[in-house]
């Protein structure tokens, strides 16, 4: 299988994640201090790239049959819940993630913490926010990297889908400054919710000794067919949402 | 001690099993049931897993919505 989907895949799902990180070291960075905020992002990326090493050689070890089925139902777990999320987003039933308003959250919640310095680091606050917010947001990259990378024997083609996908985020935040609102978040996750769901079916299926009709191939009917759900799903909760709403006009 | 083991619980559980618990419930309930079924019936059920991912996405968007 091409190398391809795996760094496309790899790409967008880092972007999402990388524009939510950038919101939160831009509000540490312009409220508090850069110097600490640089310190805390530079540890974390340490950390990530740590798990990355330690854990792709380790996970590429275990027999082909217990990986595809282990990573095959995590991704289609890890996949489903970014699908039902942005489902649920494009319908109204959940508020869409907004940057600029989570920017504004981060940045009065910065402005209003003491300064504590502890060694190195001038600005305890702003070491600790910039850390955890490149953490949290990053172990989701790694652990598409891992599960995606080790399943096609391929974790340096998913570590270059990331790590382009971190240079660009840094890039255009460096020439914008101020937090990406205008990503749309919501579409790149329903995309790599479709990306990961069918993969992780695809191998998990797999693992647990089932035959693909076609292959690999069958992967090139499986992803529409996710795609094709997902936006079912997107037009019946539309009509559900019309449907209720009407209603509440017509009993008030 | 316990609350830093609950909290790291809450993180892990929030991280792998989401919002809905009875996704990753179905999934790995399709998963062993192909699993039963390829190895003791021979039956090579290849649309098992996706009719359950398939059935999966829409009972939680159902539950959510409801």
């Amino acid at each position: 299988m091409s190398a391809l989907p795996l760094i496309l895949t790899v790409f967008v799902a880092c972007v999402v994640e990388a524009v939510e990180a950038l919101t939160i070291v831009l509000a540490a960075g312009l409220t508090r201090q850069w110097r600490s905020t640089f310190q805390g992002m530079a540890v974390a990326l340490v950390v990530l790239a740590v798990v990355v090493v330690v854990l792709g050689p380790t996970v590429t070890l275990l027999p082909l049959g217990v990986l595809r089925v282990v990573v095959g139902a995590l991704l289609a777990i890890f996949g489903l819940q970014w699908l039902r999320k942005a489902v649920l987003r494009a319908t109204g039933f959940k508020g869409l993630h907004d940057e600029a308003a989570a920017f504004e959250r981060e940045v009065t919640a910065a402005r209003e913490a003491g300064a504590v310095s502890r060694g190195l680091v001038t600005d305890w606050y702003a070491f600790t926010l910039s850390f955890k917010g490149v953490l949290l947001e990053g172990l989701e990259v790694v652990f598409i990297v891992l599960t995606f990378g080790a399943n096609q024997k391929n974790v340096g083609a998913a570590v270059i889908g990331a790590a382009a996908a971190i240079v660009v985020v840094t890039a255009v935040g460096i020439a914008v400054r101020a937090p990406l609102a205008k990503v749309p978040e919501n579409g790149m996750k329903f995309c790599v919710g479709i990306m990961l769901t069918s993969f992780g079916t695809f191998w998990g299926a797999e693992g647990a000794g089932v035959r693909w009709p076609g292959n690999d191939a069958a992967l090139l009917v499986l992803v529409p067919a996710v795609g094709l759900l997902a936006l079912g799903c997107v037009g019946w909760l539309r009509q559900v949402s019309v449907a209720r709403a009407q209603a509440e006009r017509a009993a008030a | 001690m316990m609350a830093r083991l609950k909290s790291i619980w809450e993180f892990w559980y929030d991280f792998v099993i989401g919002d809905d618990w009875h996704v990753a419930a179905i999934v790995i309930a399709a998963l062993a049931v192909t699993a039963l079924v390829v190895h003791q019936a021979g039956v090579n059920a290849w649309w098992l897993v996706p009719a359950c991912v398939a059935a999966a996405l829409i009972w939680s968007l159902r539950r959510a919505t409801s």
